[in-house]
């Protein structure tokens, strides 16, 4: 760097009780730089950075902006200073407009105490214009997409005068379309001078927008490197300490005999529309069948339906050639269908349950978990320590609620207690959704394991590389019907084309 | 992460770090201290709020200028809890014999009847308070305690006031069985109409009710199936001697308590088995806190609201059914519209957070604090009783007022914004959807 840097963090550390969370971090941002902050769950990117935001002091560190040493005391304070932060969860008001939410606590005003909506849509939209952030001023929060939310977002921080913009793992919501046009907001944004501090845990975005990537560790800055020439390998290696195996090593599939067939299966969703039309596919023993295609195009319906979650309109289900069609989600349990549900707050687990009690979640009604309808606790935390330990679950113990483990962790959880169960059929729904690396290639590896141990596994995503990383065949859907059957070797391109119904992406 | 502080800090707050060093099968000594301690931090709140709820209705006393101390130091005698202070040498008939026995405390006090009442009154109140607590942890505000305990009780006057020459043991058992029976039949029915139909528990459960007191008044109004012999007088025939509940202690002409406070006592011992040592309570906790979760499990959504709101209303039905065998024998109309008992439960639960513990100390206090300040009890030179039954409804709503406001939860959340980032960082939902002790279910 030339110039000056624009920020600087020099120093900073920052203790919670128990916990180091930023030791002596040092971090710099120039004018115009996408600076990327790489680290796993827990890293410490989120304390850093809410630390920049005046939402924590820090223990020790200087923070400073143009050279002059800054002193940020709260959020007000920040923004003042021109720095504006997406979060991960939006702060938007979801009954007020567009142009509502990005004026608030400094709306224009009529008459000293009448909001000048007139004058508040046209800086919307003259913001909008200039940085290529297209929303309707006028719309409310909760009737656009979440890609639009997030625009918002971006635009009310830089309606408050925003210089450094700091974005909280802004794809973690978004999808693959939607992901590309924050990238070319970055961009633009990127062009006019702002400066971008982007945390993520996925490698490959990182690699694609930043100029430099800074990669964070158990709260210590392992290295800064420009962008250029970095490789996602040598990112995975700084970030967990050790060699990641980004690609998944697997055998040559052992096929035998169908353990799931679906035949003509057509469900109706909440709504009454049809969203699951006329599916009929198999899953032999031994290999991992992956179900490609963009998100709501029926695959929540027809999970729910193998699960025993949904009944069918009409079709058969079958798990080894016994038919468990439109039974209850107990007697889809014991057919042996297990189910990594693809939301683990709402579904996978109970919250506010103990670890032991979510891993005995199904089988709390049988021995060894009870007998005679009375719980044998004693049996039921042996059973989850052993789980614990057998999948390497951290962040507490038997007795810790489930709330307070990390995302990984959790969904280790939910991985153990449905591998327990010994499943004939294994539907895996986003397994990694929220994952980082190193937690990724745990659940990569439990997937292949099942496979390889003669169960059959159907894998539903909307990650296309862990579709191709893993599937031996995969099958694509598009609006609630099959359209298309390819083997692992075929490309995103092919896989994309099939998944918006053959037409080609507008992009 | 070092230093003395660091490592206190550690004990405190085990729960909320992100990764403790162990890779986490064994329990470490500080998730063991927490653990132990969990139930207690769970009291801080209701402590918190009976503390300043008391200060409140001190403040009221101090503008009738009369004396807070006084005030409270009266209404503490009224409501027999001095008893257990004044220790000398008497005698005591060993119940239910001739034979008597050394004792420290006299049984025939003044302070041994009012405790007497109060007891009675928190037989009543500890079931209701159950009632709303087991519907509570199924995720569910069973508003209709009142109801289920009034039609708990007409089912005692009705079995109590026929089979006149059965076997008093069975005769008892069948009255008390049938009101349990038929509280928590009342409450089902908002139970199948939530599990059916969708039906909200709060707004059926308030109409049940309104039906439940109509009913009543219709039963036991004039010219009414349940009325007593005298035409032109609203109230029931008293129950056969052998539908009552042998009293104890003190005489049973002057409302002696009678052995339904052990039943009580042993129902928040069950309620706590249920809840915590078995499959049905299991399931009914993983309805309340995650309905879809617990689907996902195998779980029958509709099946555990009917059977939670069935048990709890079989709580409420047993509470009519023990004031009925116990003391209070038949059932006037008039007394049917002005009976509350079934909202104290309410205030109960909330206090006691929905625990077994929780709900029988608070039980208590309620029962001390409307025996204490009943008309009967206090001295009219120190308040007028008139107002003190006011005092008591003050103490009442600012309890719920304030575990409205969570004191407990406010405590903990003040603490914790101090230390704020290491939620963020593990991904934790932050706000608590409930206290520790709500769900060790102390």
């Amino acid at each position: 760097m030339a110039e000056a840097p624009l920020l600087e963090l020099r120093g900073i550390t920052k203790r919670f009780p128990g916990v180091l969370a930023n030791d002596d971090v040092s971090f710099d941002l120039a004018r115009g730089e996408v600076h990327a902050l790489l680290g796993e769950n827990g890293a410490g990117k989120s304390t850093l950075m809410n630390i920049l935001y005046g939402l924590y002091t820090p223990d020790e560190g200087r923070i400073l902006l143009d050279g002059k040493p800054i002193d940020l005391g709260s959020t007000k304070a920040a923004i003042e200073q021109g720095i504006g932060m997406v979060h991960q969860h939006f702060m938007l008001i979801p009954v007020m407009t567009v142009a509502e939410n990005i004026v608030l606590a400094t709306e224009p005003r009529r008459a000293g105490v009448l909001l000048d909506y007139d004058a508040a849509r046209n800086r919307v939209r003259e913001l909008s214009e200039r940085y290529g952030l297209a929303v309707d001023p006028d719309a409310r929060i909760d009737r656009i997409t979440v890609g639009q939310q997030q625009r918002v977002e971006i635009l009310k921080a830089l309606y408050r005068g925003a210089e450094i913009l700091i974005l909280d793992e802004p794809t973690a919501v978004l999808t693959p379309q939607e992901a590309k046009e924050l990238f070319e907001i970055i961009r633009s944004l990127e062009s006019q001078g702002k400066s971008i501090i982007f945390i993520s845990h996925k490698l490959n975005e990182v690699l694609e927008i930043a100029d430099r990537v800074t990669v964070l560790r158990r709260g210590v800055v392992v290295d800064t490197i420009s962008a250029e020439g970095a490789t996602e390998e040598g990112l995975a290696r700084m970030m967990v300490g050790r060699e990641v195996l980004l690609r998944v090593d697997k055998k040559e599939a052992q096929l035998g005999g169908p353990l799931l067939q679906v035949d003509h299966v057509s469900v109706v969703d909440d709504r009454g529309l049809e969203t699951v039309r006329d599916v009929t596919f198999d899953v032999h023993a031994g290999e991992i069948v992956g179900l490609a295609g963009v998100d709501a195009n029926g695959q929540s319906e027809l999970i729910d339906a193998i699960a025993g979650l949904r009944h069918v309109a009409s079709g058969r289900i079958l798990v080894e050639g016994h038919e468990i069609t439109n039974v209850s989600a107990r007697d889809a349990l014991e057919a042996g269908v297990g189910h990594i549900p693809e939301d683990r707050h709402r579904r996978g687990l109970v919250l506010p349950f103990s670890l032991t009690e979510n891993l005995a979640l199904h089988g709390y009604r049988y021995q060894p978990n009870s007998k005679s309808g009375f719980l044998s606790l004693r049996k039921m935390g042996e059973r989850a320590r052993r789980l614990l330990q057998e999948f390497d679950v951290r962040g507490g113990d038997s007795q810790t609620r489930a709330a307070s483990l990390s995302g990984g962790n959790q969904q280790k959880c939910v991985i153990a207690r449905e591998l327990s169960t010994n499943p004939k059929v294994l539907i895996a729904a986003q397994p990694t959704r929220g994952l980082d690396v190193g937690a990724i290639e745990f659940v990569h590896r439990r997937l292949v394991e099942q496979r390889d141990s003669g169960r059959a596994v159907f894998l539903v995503s909307l990650e296309l590389e862990e579709i191709l990383s893993l599937s031996d065949r995969i099958l694509v859907i598009y609006e609630g019907r099959i359209v298309g059957e390819f083997p692992p070797t075929a490309t995103e391109e092919e896989l994309g084309f099939a998944m918006t119904g053959g037409r080609r992406e507008a992009a | 992460m070092s230093g003395d502080d660091d490592r206190r800090e550690l004990a405190k707050s085990q729960d909320e770090v992100p990764q403790p060093p162990t890779p986490g099968t064994v329990p470490t000594p500080q998730s063991h201290f927490a653990s132990r301690f969990a139930g207690l931090k769970g009291a801080i709140g209701p402590i918190l709020t009976t503390i300043i709820a008391f200060f409140a209705g001190g403040l009221v006393v101090l503008v009738t200028g009369k004396n807070p101390f006084k005030v409270y130091n009266a209404v503490f005698n009224g409501t027999g809890i001095n008893w257990f202070f004044h220790v000398g040498h008497h005698s005591a008939r060993i119940p239910f014999s001739t034979h008597k026995m050394w004792f420290p405390w006299d049984t025939a006090s003044i302070a041994a009847g009012n405790l007497q009442q109060t007891l009675l009154l928190t037989t009543a109140i500890v079931l209701t308070g159950l009632a709303v607590a087991f519907a509570f942890r199924c995720g569910m505000f069973n508003i209709g305690g009142q109801g289920q305990y009034l039609v708990g009780s007409y089912f005692a006057v009705w079995l109590g006031t026929s089979f006149v020459h059965l076997n008093p043991w069975i005769h008892v058992t069948i009255t008390v069985v049938a009101g349990a029976l038929a509280g928590a039949a009342l409450a089902g029915i908002a139970g199948i109409l939530k599990a059916t139909v969708g039906a909200h528990e709060v707004i059926s459960t308030i109409m049940l009710n309104w039906i439940a007191v109509w009913v009543g008044e219709y039963l036991f109004g004039e010219q009414g199936p349940l009325q007593g012999p005298q035409p032109s007088v609203p109230i029931s025939n008293s129950i056969a001697d052998g539908a009552k509940l042998p009293v104890f202690w003190g005489l049973a002409l002057l409302q002696g308590l009678s052995i339904g406070i052990f039943i009580a006592l042993a129902m928040l011992v069950v309620y706590w088995i249920i809840i915590n040592r078995t499959t049905l309570g299991f399931e009914v906790r993983a309805v309340g806190f995650n309905p879809e979760a617990a689907r996902y499990g195998g779980i029958s959504v509709a099946r555990n609201y009917f059977l939670a709101m069935a048990i709890a209303g079989g709580f409420a039905g047993l509470a009519g059914a023990l004031d009925i065998a116990g003391w209070e024998y038949n059932i006037g109309q008039n007394d049917i519209p002005v009976n509350q008992i079934g909202f104290i439960g309410i205030a109960a639960a909330l206090l006691g957070r929905n625990t077994a513990v929780g709900v029988g100390f608070a039980s208590l206090l309620f029962a001390a604090l409307i025996n204490g300040t009943s008309g009967r009890q206090l001295d009219p030179s120190i308040f007028r009783p008139d107002l003190a039954g006011n005092l008591t409804t003050i103490i009442q709503g600012l309890v719920i007022l304030f575990v409205g406001l969570n004191l407990g939860g406010l405590w903990m959340t003040f603490r914790r914004r101090r230390h704020k980032g290491r939620i963020d960082e593990a991904g934790i939902p932050q706000a608590p959807a409930l206290p520790d002790a709500e769900r060790e279910g102390l």
